[in-house]
């Protein structure tokens, strides 16, 4: 066949079905589940990797499927950008699938067998979202995906919670795709045709480009996370298995962002300026409402969620930049713009996966999921704490590791704003980078909070002393995800030089030209401009570090006491003495006190047992959901009126709808 | 790279190891004057590192080894910083490997490791001052980006040496911008370097210190590595803020006789910000932590206006 990539990637997703279905036919065997079927699972991930990786240069593969409804055959193809998105599903999925391994065991709540069964088909149906080219092979995989995951999400359906949160996760995501279709419909131009080729093709004109994509952005801003749909996230995470809430973070949030890429910049073929400045604020605003929600949880998986906003942010805000520049023709900047988008969400995708992969060995080890009892587990469960730590650096967005690159490609895209034709973006843009500066240095607050109290520090409580390390599995999972942290961070030219296939399909030029003249620096434009190197960095601070050790110890002694903590000579301290969660997000709270609404409970001075408690809550809640719910409450009341039960008064509406129909459409 | 490049690269880093803690001897110096009290000796910063160098190692039983990593990492962190900032001359090799974006991030990277550090041994102290720490780290890191955004924008490059180049060479006109971006790097300097306002490097009043809680269980090399560190923190903004607002006499190419001349002008460059910074410190008193956001959002502010003033004025 003249097709591998295509046929490659189909054969990774039948592999990744017949893997769940074999989970059905033993579906109380955990052992055969566990060793056999998701490191199977895993091997797939990994070859759907390769394969797309080899997908990403070439021209693109198509094909039609003889499945689907009669006249309606699915249509796949695998271009650049769909090869770029199975290369991140490939790769952090293998490694998922490998911590899952060692992960589930049997619970109260859903058989194994089904949850392998769920796990599988949720990962197929990623992928089939990334191949799809017609609106509707798009529709099926993107609502399995919703559906797969929804299962995964309550797996301990048991929790009233859980379902609740299951529940809440599943409404946004069909709010969501009903925007989804509708801007397909929009898209296909009345023809008819819902392929995504003849979408390209389709000529749109006055308002309908601009409806097609806020539609788009409203869709698939829901699945992502942008501001104000993003509340189902810090719940269905928490209440999600870890390997799953690694899975939706780290891989389904992209398919998102995929959509979103593919209808801008694929399915439209025009993009006006103010769509790129309405996708820059909203990112921006996504970017700092996540952060400072992340600083003031006390969940560790909460804090993550909200992490994942803050960084889906990131990325709206880095694409409504390329989404700007390129309508004015900047094709150049709009390219290192978009690289910063797609650098983001590999990034994210490693680092958050590898953090809610720790979080779910911590989960596992200690039961707790609370900041406040956790502590100290850096002595205990040493593996997950240094390759924790290698994501919270990463995360935090700190030198030399990956994070920084997308951050630094992002600045300089912004620095290089002026010569726009409207002065006013010219000012805004710039300003605008203060905001995203602000976020970015909050989520090292953010992040420093995370590990140190979870990691570092003095246990917390007593049961802390019997936890243990991973298991094989789950280390060999950790590790990938953060070995894949160091080496995008550390060859930042050889990424970019694969993300350029991507840029050169959707801007129509590429950043590689100046970036791939040198493989050790990158220098977009031109290094006199700017120019980074992470490699030089690292082994230049690894070089001090290591000469000022040789040093110190070769003139100097090495001699070291243990004592207990000195702490200005108090003697009594006790664990709990330490920072909370609570107390390490109070300067957050107390600065950033309108973006929460703050609920106060003071005991009176006459309180025998007084209590203080005080609950930060989301505005959206208030503001948005509980009104809509409210006014959607009242309107079925009213409708509910009509309805007696008795079998009269309904032959009675048919008759007046007849007479109605007889008299207007005669 | 050439040669004179090389040289004048390692020369600039030996000159940031050995005058940083001369700087800081210079201010407690002034400060001493200025308040009328009997002056330390100048070299005392240099006797203290020497007496810490030889004691023993005190480390806490509840440490990891984070712990005693975090001293390394954060003393690498700034000498890779010194290396960048171009304080004698602008012929660097290095400084092609980390811009001025980068920069901010090794100053990120150091401070989350003390932050981290301090979290580690698990006393109320140091979870204190690293939640203070990170609090004033993130309302000032992005005040300071601003400030390089100015003089980016104005120079076209975030490369220091290339800004430092093009301040050196034009005409001696006064960039409104910059003064605005000078008033902000100020104001952020303080806070970033614990200096009064924000913070007291004199300090061990339990209630109002931020860095001197995170370091307090800190004794010996370790100790000395951080009071260096710190000491090539405050040496590594002035020389920043001399490369912004002041670049006379940072030798352009690579001329060697230029180089070695503009070790003295540096000195001197230094002598007189040091005083500035002794006669800030002595006319202002130390904020309550929660007014530091106000005094950073100042600041944050002046830097963007700086920004805007010049998009409008071109200048």
């Amino acid at each position: 066949m003249d097709q591998p990539s295509l046929t490659l990637v189909l054969t990774a997703v039948g592999a990744w079905i017949a893997i769940g279905a074999l989970g059905l036919v033993r579906p109380r065997n955990l052992e055969f589940i566990r060793q056999a079927l998701f490191p199977a699972g895993a091997a797939v991930g990994l070859a759907l990797a390769v394969a797309a990786f080899f997908a990403i240069g070439p021209l693109p593969q198509s094909t039609v499927l003889p499945l689907g409804l009669p006249d309606l055959p699915f249509h796949l193809r695998v271009d650049s950008l769909s090869a770029f998105f199975l290369l991140l599903l490939g790769a952090a999925g293998a490694a998922i699938s490998l911590f899952s391994a060692g992960y589930f065991r049997s619970g109260e709540g859903t058989a194994p067998g089904l949850i392998c069964f769920y796990y599988h088909v949720f990962l197929a149906a990623m992928a089939m979202v990334l191949v799809a080219d017609d609106a509707y092979l798009f529709m099926v995989a993107w609502e399995t995906m919703a559906l797969s995951s929804y299962f995964l999400v309550t797996t301990d359906h048991r929790i009233p919670e859980i379902r609740r949160a299951g529940f809440l996760y599943l409404l946004i995501a069909h709010v969501g795709a009903i925007a989804i279709l509708l801007c397909f419909g929009v898209l296909q131009g009345g023809n008819g045709d819902y392929t995504f080729g003849s979408m390209r093709s389709v000529i749109l004109t006055g308002a309908w480009p601009s409806i097609a994509f806020f539609l788009a952005l409203f869709g698939f801003g829901a699945k992502a996370g942008v501001l104000p749909l993003h509340i189902w996230l810090p719940e269905a995470h928490p209440a999600a298995p870890s390997p799953v809430s690694a899975l939706m973070s780290g891989v389904m949030l992209k398919t998102a962002i995929y959509g979103l890429l593919r209808v801008t910049f694929d399915l439209l073929n025009v993009q006006f300026w103010w769509w790129g400045v309405a996708a820059l604020a909203l990112g921006l605003a996504t970017a700092l409402f996540g952060v400072i929600f992340a600083a003031a949880q006390t969940d560790m998986k909460r804090l993550l969620a909200y992490s994942s906003i803050e960084n889906i942010g990131i990325i709206v805000a880095a694409i409504g930049l390329a989404i700007l520049f390129k309508s004015y023709g900047k094709t150049l900047i709009a390219a290192i713009a978009l690289t910063a988008a797609l650098y983001h969400c590999l990034n994210h995708a490693f680092f958050k996966s590898l953090l809610f992969l720790a979080t779910g060995s911590v989960l596992h080890a200690t039961k707790e999921r609370s900041l406040g009892k956790l502590g100290g587990l850096i002595h205990r469960m040493p593996w997950v704490a240094w390759l924790a730590l290698v994501g919270t650096l990463a995360i935090a967005g700190l030198p030399p590791l990956n994070g920084f690159v997308s951050e630094w490609l992002l600045l300089q895209a912004f620095l290089f704003t002026p010569g726009l034709p409207q002065s006013f973006i010219n000012m805004l843009v710039p300003v605008a980078a203060a905001a995203l500066v602000l976020a970015v240095a909050l989520a090292a607050y953010v992040m420093v909070k995370f590990y140190a109290i979870v990691f570092l520090g003095r246990p917390r409580e007593a049961n802390l002393a019997y936890a243990r390390d991973a298991g094989m599995y789950e280390r060999i999972a950790l590790v990938w995800l953060a070995v894949g942290c160091v080496l995008l961070g550390l060859f930042p030219v050889a990424v970019i030089g694969v993300l350029d296939h991507v840029n050169a399909m959707l801007i129509g030029s590429t950043v590689g030209r100046a970036a791939t003249g040198n493989w050790l620096l990158l220098a977009p434009i031109n290094a006199d401009r700017s120019s980074y190197s992470p490699l030089i960095m690292l082994l230049v601070i690894a070089g001090v570090v290591l000469l000022t050790m040789q040093i110190v110890h070769r003139f100097y002694h090495g001699r070291v006491r243990h004592a207990p903590p000195w702490d200005c000579g108090f003697a009594q301290q006790t664990p709990r003495m330490q920072d909370t969660a609570e107390g390490f997000g109070q300067p957050i709270r107390q600065v950033f006190e309108p973006f929460f609404r703050v609920e106060r409970h003071l005991p009176s001075p006459f309180d025998a047992k007084p209590r203080y408690s005080v609950t930060a809550s989301d505005h959206a809640w208030h503001w948005l959901y509980l009104p809509v719910a409210r006014a959607a409450d009242f309107v079925a009341r009213q409708v509910g009126r009509i309805q007696q039960g008795r079998i009269s008064v309904y032959l009675t509406y048919s008759f007046v709808t007849l007479l109605a129909l007889l008299f207007f459409a005669r | 790279m050439t040669l004179t490049g090389l040289f004048s690269q390692l020369l600039q880093l030996a000159i940031a190891l050995l005058l940083a803690p001369l700087l800081v001897g210079w201010v407690n110096q002034c400060r001493a004057w200025l308040s009328n009290r009997s002056a330390p000796s100048l070299f005392l910063p240099y006797r203290t590192i020497r007496k810490l160098f030889m004691k023993d190692a005190v480390v806490a039983a509840t440490a990891s080894p984070i712990f005693r990593l975090a001293p390394y990492i954060v003393f690498g962190a700034m000498c890779c910083a010194a290396a960048i900032v171009p304080s004698l001359a602008t012929d660097l090799p290095f400084a092609r490997a980390a811009d001025a974006i980068a920069l901010v991030g090794l100053f990120a990277l150091a401070r989350v490791f003390i932050a981290l550090a301090a979290m580690d041994i698990g006393t109320a102290f140091g979870s204190l001052g690293a939640r203070r720490e990170m609090f004033v780290g993130f309302l000032a890191e992005p005040a300071l980006l601003m400030v390089l955004f100015t003089a980016s924008l104005i120079s076209g490059s975030t490369s220091l040496p290339t800004i430092v180049d093009t301040f050196a060479h034009r005409e001696l006109a006064i960039y409104p911008s910059l003064a605005f971006a000078g008033v902000a790097f100020t104001m952020v300097s303080l806070a970033e370097n614990a200096r009064i306002p924000i913070d007291n490097p004199a300090t061990h009043l339990e209630l109002t210190m931020i860095h001197e809680a995170m370091i307090l269980e800190y004794s010996a090399r370790h100790l000395a590595l951080i009071e260096w560190a710190a000491a090539l923190k405050l040496f590594n903004y002035s020389c920043i803020g001399l490369a912004l607002f002041f670049p006379f006499g940072i030798a352009q190419g690579g001329d060697w006789v230029a180089i070695l001349g503009a070790a003295p002008a540096l000195v001197a460059k230094l002598a007189f910000g040091g005083f500035l910074l002794a006669l800030i410190e002595t006319m202002t008193a130390k904020l309550r932590i929660f007014r530091a956001p106000e005094f950073l959002g100042t600041a944050f502010l002046l830097a963007v206006l700086g920004m805007l003033v010049n998009l409008l004025l071109g200048s």
